[in-house]
């Protein structure tokens, strides 16, 4: 009997919770019919921020995947003093506001008025956005790959060293083979949060918007038909990543 | 095929010295064993004979040259790790045949020389395998031919029978004994198990806390060991304050004698054709003697039965 | 596992390749991370270290400091009850449709928080379909924390859970025991640490639905967006460091939490 409460009762919090919001985004995009939707979602403004993300994607996501495994690689097969602080460090963007992840990045650009003298914009412009998703997505791939690297072992790559390989030989045909699932996985989750990353890039766009940005614009204008309409391609693509990522990485199994 | 060098090693992690000046000559295309409890350093020793690990001082010579300062992929050695340390994305084949890959050889040579080995060490029809559809016995098989491929000069085996089961591992010893008289690679077995150090090798090197007790042929560690620790470790040894007694030299008769102590059977053991026979002495002093079927039958021995024991042989070590 | 304990991890495949990993990894987190904060307490201190402390008990950013802690706090025990809850549910019970239940839970990583916000509010606020109008509300604020840290606090409990599922079937009652001992002490604080530090931090889920009303549902992440819009540089910076501060704390908390549990696990 207290199973069924349970069960009840857990599936009821998750439907108030999470599938009718989103489910009703959608009804809302598509409440005046398909046309209209896709007129919202075609405007100049809205295709600009659609562009601007994705773009912003293109440069972080790898970006991040690169310097995640290297920075896996060195926490786990180096020594290192103060790993402990380094680890906390790489765990920080997951507890931090990304307001705060925006302020300082602002602050620390918007100061050193010297690079704005060489033309180097960074606020207010691409290079500013990349580095706001840069910081709040830096912990997805080396979380994924950390693990797999330390239960994988070094016997593999040292049996590999004495057969005469050298070190990048090691890395593409021993080490990275090994990881490849937890780091696709790893990117996957990076995308996501890239795509949707609002707070800390809020602080740094200036008049530039990304998509969830126009949502926000939107919204403030008034104009919810934008707004429906953006957050649908919003979610379409979040939902498109989870299932992605259950293709990867089912449940059922330990990673 | 080489001999091996060692001079002065010292190694040292973290404050701990896991070797401390070891000095060692391994001849040119012998069987050895580095023989040893847990943290001896045995395995240090190998590690850095490989080059996976850097010495804190001293020197490797390998076949004359010094290699102290290469690195483990410019050394010539095969090394088989305890846990086979098989390449789990590659099949049997491409495991055995990666040195040669990463040597670039052409792939003729690599599918003659991949094929002779799978054969040598009877794996042929396993080739398209995955490591992980192999048996333990099979997959330690797969790292030796792998190490043999690239035509080391010298062969490193870190306890490679440790994760098998006795039986494998018994049959495994035997078979390395023979492959090793077939190629006659210098090679170096480390293993805690003194047992399978006297059945497989031809000479042994015993370690205790990074410095070498002794080093002999098996003959020679059980007839005259050094000290203390080589009587103990190599070998069963009864203690009696600083007498050490190896229990075949514990005579055990039933007529008392001006000579012996008496001494009540606590256990008969029988292991085989051999007997373990627990003894305790009237002073309380526990023996154990090792007797042939025949001598027990002989004496009738049973549990709780009086009995009159003496040492034809007693080693003490002075210092 | 190695026979001899000493044997670590070695230097990747040469010490001179390990050196350079290291080099590149704390160059990238440096710039990308520690500079950034660096400037950012950097600007704090700008009027003095007192001006952090005036900044932050300044009665508007007070408020926001202390709704956004209480709020946080009261949400991520809901949500770790919550979601223990549904983690159990999907875990031990069977039912059609559970794999989809399952999928759904992920939607919240993924969905970006702004559309979170964009839903809630058309959900709950004026004119939502169920004549529930929180907008403006604490009720609203405390929604939104709901939906963003519920995901994190059953992803978290579920693998615990499996072992905890297979541990008990093996072995004997009094062992399970030791395992549900480990859950309550260390798990679940972990869980209820993280739920809070999302809470705390989160701005996009809450911006839309709360109204943003200073002194009644203004969070401290829009309390500072809000500074920084109105180039109150220091102001902002000043309360942003206790959250820097706040998040730090919890995230050592968890870390000693974490090094406790894993101590005789070695690398």
């Amino acid at each position: 009997m207290s199973r069924w409460a349970l069960r009840i009762g857990t599936l009821g919090y998750l439907a108030l919770l999470l599938l009718v919001p989103v489910g009703f985004v959608f009804y809302r995009a598509f409440e005046h019919g398909f046309g209209h939707a896709w007129h919202a979602v075609t405007t100049p403004a809205a295709v600009h921020a659609l562009e601007l993300t994705l773009i912003s994607a293109a440069v972080a996501v790898p970006v991040n995947t690169v310097f995640g495994i290297i920075l896996a690689l060195a926490l786990v097969r180096t020594r290192f003093p103060g790993r402990g602080l380094v680890n906390a460090v790489v765990d920080l963007p997951l507890a931090l506001s990304p307001v705060v992840v925006g302020l300082s990045l602002y602050l620390l650009y918007g100061r050193v008025g010297g690079l704005a003298d060489h033309g180097i914009r960074v606020l207010f412009s691409l290079p500013g956005i990349v580095l706001a998703t840069l910081f709040v997505s830096m912990p997805f791939v080396v979380r994924e790959v950390v693990p797999v690297l330390r239960e994988i072992g070094t016997e593999q790559e040292q049996a590999a060293e004495t057969l005469g390989a050298r070190p990048m030989q090691i890395f593409r045909r021993i080490t990275f083979p090994a990881i490849r699932w937890a780091v696709a996985y790893g990117v996957v989750l990076t995308t996501a949060r890239v795509i949707g990353e609002f707070g800390a890039v809020s602080a740094v766009a200036g008049t530039k918007l990304t998509l969830p940005l126009y949502v926000r614009a939107e919204v403030e204008n008034f104009d919810t038909s934008g707004a429906y309409a953006a957050s649908v391609v919003l979610a379409l693509i979040a939902i498109a990543t989870v299932v992605v990522l259950r293709a990867f990485h089912p449940r059922e199994e330990t990673g | 095929m080489a001999g091996i060098t060692v001079l002065d090693v010292t190694k040292r992690f973290n404050g701990f010295s896991a070797l401390q000046d070891v000095s060692v000559v391994i001849p040119e295309g012998s069987l050895t064993a580095l023989l040893g409890p847990s943290g001896s350093g045995k395995s240090t020793l190998l590690r850095v004979i490989a080059g996976l690990e850097e010495p804190d001082g001293g020197h490797v010579m390998i076949g004359g040259e010094n290699v102290t300062q290469q690195p483990a992929r410019s050394r010539g050695v095969g090394m088989v790790f305890q846990h086979y340390a098989a390449f789990k994305h590659m099949t049997v084949w491409d495991n055995v045949a990666f040195g040669l890959t990463i040597h670039k050889r052409p792939r003729a040579e690599i599918e003659e020389r991949v094929h002779k080995l799978l054969e040598l060490v009877q794996l042929e029809g396993l080739a398209k395998r995955y490591p992980a559809q192999l048996s333990g016995g099979q997959r330690q098989r797969m790292a030796l031919a792998r190490a043999l491929a690239v035509e080391p000069s010298v062969l490193l085996l870190d306890e490679p029978f440790g994760a098998l089961d006795a039986r494998v591992r018994k049959e495994l010893r035997a078979w390395l004994r023979r492959l090793h008289d077939e190629v006659h690679v210098t090679t170096i077995i480390v293993t805690h198990d003194q047992e399978e150090a006297m059945e497989v090798a031809g000479q042994i090197v015993v370690l205790n806390e990074g410095r070498i007790e002794q080093v002999g042929s098996p003959r020679e560690l059980y007839d005259a060991p050094a000290n203390e620790f080589v009587m103990s470790f190599v070998g069963p040894v009864n203690r009696l304050g600083d007498t050490f007694v190896r229990p075949h030299d514990v005579e055990v008769g039933l007529e008392p004698d001006v000579r012996c102590s008496e001494a009540m059977v606590e256990r008969v053991v029988h292991l085989g054709f051999e007997v373990r026979v627990e003894l305790v002495r009237e002073d309380g002093q526990h023996l154990l003697a090792q007797l042939t079927q025949e001598q027990v039958q002989q004496l009738e021995l049973e549990r709780g039965q009086i009995v009159y024991v003496r040492q034809s042989r007693e080693t003490v070590f002075t210092s | 596992m190695a026979t001899e304990s000493i044997t670590v991890a070695p230097p990747l495949a040469g010490l001179s390749g390990g050196a350079l990993a290291r080099g590149v990894a704390m160059g990238y987190l440096s710039v990308v991370v520690l500079l950034p904060l660096a400037a950012l307490i950097w600007a704090s201190r700008a009027g003095g270290l007192g001006s952090i402390w005036d900044a932050a008990t300044q009665p508007e950013a007070a408020a926001a400091l202390r709704l956004t802690l209480g709020l946080a706090a009261i949400c991520a025990l809901v949500n770790a009850v919550a979601g223990t809850a549904i983690a159990w549910t999907l875990v031990r019970d069977r039912f059609p449709g559970k794999g989809a239940v399952d999928a759904v839970i992920d939607l919240p990583f993924a969905l970006p928080t702004i559309v979170a916000g964009l839903t809630l509010l058309a959900l709950y606020g004026p004119g939502g379909p169920f004549g529930i109008d929180v907008a403006f509300t604490r009720t609203g604020l405390m929604f939104a924390l709901l939906f963003v840290t519920l995901p994190f606090v059953v992803r978290a409990v579920q693998p615990v859970l499996l072992e905890l599922d297979t541990e008990m079937e093996e072995a004997a009652a009094s062992l399970g025991a030791g395992s549900f001992a480990i859950f309550r002490r260390i798990v679940f604080p972990n869980l209820v640490a993280l739920a809070f530090a999302r809470a705390v931090g989160e701005f996009g889920a809450v911006v839309l639905i709360s109204g943003n009303l200073p002194f009644k549902t203004e969070a401290a992440s829009v309390y500072i967006f809000g500074q920084l819009q109105s180039d109150n540089q220091s102001s902002a910076a000043a309360v942003s460091v206790v959250l820097l501060f706040i998040s730090l704390g919890v995230l050592l908390a968890i870390g000693g939490i974490r090094r406790r549990r894993t101590r005789h696990d070695r690398v």
